[in-house]
């Protein structure tokens, strides 16, 4: 079963934390995703750029509008992911407490919908 | 007219349906995988029990009949459907294939299979309502109507919750298991309070005519006592505890009319020693951990009333301070109102109506009928007639349950006659 972790943190915060603090979130957060490939529980992760660099598409009537960044103000903003393969959510929770993002943030966990007919590999 | 021996057959299903429908569904639901599906065989059984039983007699173990005769029925159901849908053929084959494994359904892994069904329901993923209305709905059989009348909520409100909560397991694969060793103390703390208010359901129903329901208490202290052997948790311990020192007055608290006995009026011959000897020795245990937790202070505060042979032998001093031990453990208005009236019981009457006062300021209590009983019972004590009377109005104002109305309109009528 394919879970999708969306770290969320609030990125004022997250700035205003130390280079080295920062630096040593993202390794250990390289860390897991290797711990996790071992025990073939890794799909995919990366961080994200700050919510700023965001664009928004939308097509109405057939018309591409492009505008820019979050329309929402909220406390966190999406930071990074996770997408793992758990037997179930327990699993997918020990995995969650794992993520570094956890103790600054938040890890959203969502199952993800099976459907047949995407590209493989 | 010839004497029938036996009962009809219906009534004998009926009675196990009643004793043996929830463990039947716990164990279905982990052998079909899904709630839904478990439900429909479970019900699909005991229809074929009906026909079956009437003409081939009641068998053996009417359990593992169950258990077996539902699985059956889903597979056959799968199968039917499997015609239109190919991915079902392969999953009926799978659940036939471990068919062996289901006759080895001792009744310790029925058991195992409840404590599933409970932690599945108490899963921190489900919203705090969610777990109880599933607890409730799914391992105590009650209806959403029951549960809906004892949360003052309605029956469509709960049912959705449920819908909910059982679309939630199944998507988000919420795992019918018990918790690994290291997530278990987490995951117990909401069974626990689960548990209890399942045996306050049965001790103290919301409303209506009966104010105990046995069947839901001794549920309530069976799954209390599972837990306890699965983990040996001093505050799983405590809630049992708690559960049996209540339970053991069960007798002495209402009479034969259904008139509910307060504790100092009890007569306490009728109280259960055997549950009280147990509650005490899991007290001692309890505290003996030190992990002492709110359910083990309850149950030593409950463990020193079933000490007393008479009410006035009661040891006040001592329970005023394990009140004051639940204030720093788990504070709140309803513990500051025991503490109150135990204050009254040690100090006089005075001293609790100052106590009870300060939290009725607050507001807190201001909607909850036995705040207002209390404060009643201290102005009657102290003579002050007609704020006792409003008070019993006001508590009569804030309560259904027929047996508490009717202690108050006493209270209330022999106030009357005094003045």
């Amino acid at each position: 079963m394919k879970y999708l972790l969306l770290v969320h943190h609030n990125e004022d915060a997250f700035g205003k934390m130390s280079e080295t603090a920062r630096k040593k979130i993202l390794e250990e957060s390289v860390q897991l995703t290797h711990q996790l490939h071992t025990k073939r529980q890794y799909l995919s992760a990366s961080p994200l750029h700050p919510a700023s660099t965001a664009v928004i598409v939308r097509v109405r009537e057939g018309k591409p509008f492009v505008t820019d960044g979050p329309f929402m103000e909220t406390r966190e903003q999406l930071a990074g992911y996770f997408l793992i393969d758990a037997k179930d959510l327990d699993e997918a929770i020990s995995i969650a407490v794992r993520v570094p993002g956890a103790r600054i943030g938040t890890v959203e966990i969502r199952p993800l919908i099976e459907i047949s007919g995407l590209p493989t590999g | 007219m010839s004497e029938r021996p036996t009962k009809p057959v219906r009534e004998v299903v009926e009675e196990v349906y009643r004793t043996e429908s929830r463990r039947v569904l716990a164990t279905l639901i982990r052998l079909l995988g899904d709630f839904d599906a478990a439900e429909e065989a479970l019900h699909e059984a005991f229809a074929v029990a009906v026909e079956q039983w009437t003409r081939d007699g009641i068998p053996a173990n009417p359990r593992a009949w169950l258990v077996s005769t539902g699985r059956f029925k889903a597979i056959d159901r799968m199968r039917r459907r499997s015609r239109f849908d190919a991915s079902l053929a392969e999953l009926a084959t799978q659940m036939e294939s471990s068919i062996d494994d289901a006759q080895e359904n001792t009744d310790e892994s029925i058991d195992d299979d409840r404590l599933r069904l409970i932690f599945t329901c108490c899963h921190p993923a489900l919203s705090s309502e969610a777990q109880v209305a599933m607890t409730l709905r799914e391992v105590c059989g009650l209806t959403t109507e029951e549960i809906a009348r004892s949360f003052l909520s309605s029956p469509p409100t709960i049912a959705q919750r449920i819908v909910r909560a059982k679309a939630k397991i199944r998507k988000a694969r919420i795992p019918y298991e018990v918790p690994s060793e290291t997530a278990l103390p987490d995951r117990l703390d909401a069974v626990l309070r689960v548990i209890y208010l399942v045996f306050n359901e049965g001790y103290s129903a919301s409303s209506g005519e009966s104010l105990t329901r046995h069947d839901l208490s001794a549920e309530a202290i069976r799954l209390g006592r599972l837990l306890l052997e699965l983990l040996p948790d001093a505050e799983a311990m405590g809630l049992l505890a708690l559960m049996l020192l209540h339970d053991s007055r069960r007798a002495a608290r209402i009479s034969g009319t259904g008139e509910l006995f307060l504790l100092e009026d009890q007569d306490r011959s009728l109280w259960n020693r055997d549950q009280i000897a147990e509650g005490g020795k899991l007290v001692e245990q309890a505290f003996a951990s030190r992990q002492v937790g709110s359910y083990t202070i309850q149950a030593a505060i409950s463990g020193v009333h079933s000490q007393a042979t008479h009410p006035t032998e009661t040891d006040w001093v001592q329970i005023v301070s394990l009140y004051d031990l639940l204030m720093q453990a788990s504070p709140s208005p309803i513990v500051e109102l025991n503490r109150a009236v135990a204050v009254a019981m040690r100090d006089g009457p005075l001293a609790g109506l100052n106590l009870i006062d300060s939290v009725l300021r607050r507001g807190e209590l201001s909607n909850y009928h036995l705040a207002h009983a209390a404060r009643a019972d201290f102005c009657r004590r102290l003579g002050q007639t007609a704020e006792a009377e409003a008070a019993y109005e006001r508590a009569l104002g804030l309560t259904q349950q027929k047996p508490e109305r009717r202690f108050l309109e006493q209270r209330l009528a022999g106030l009357q006659d005094h003045s």
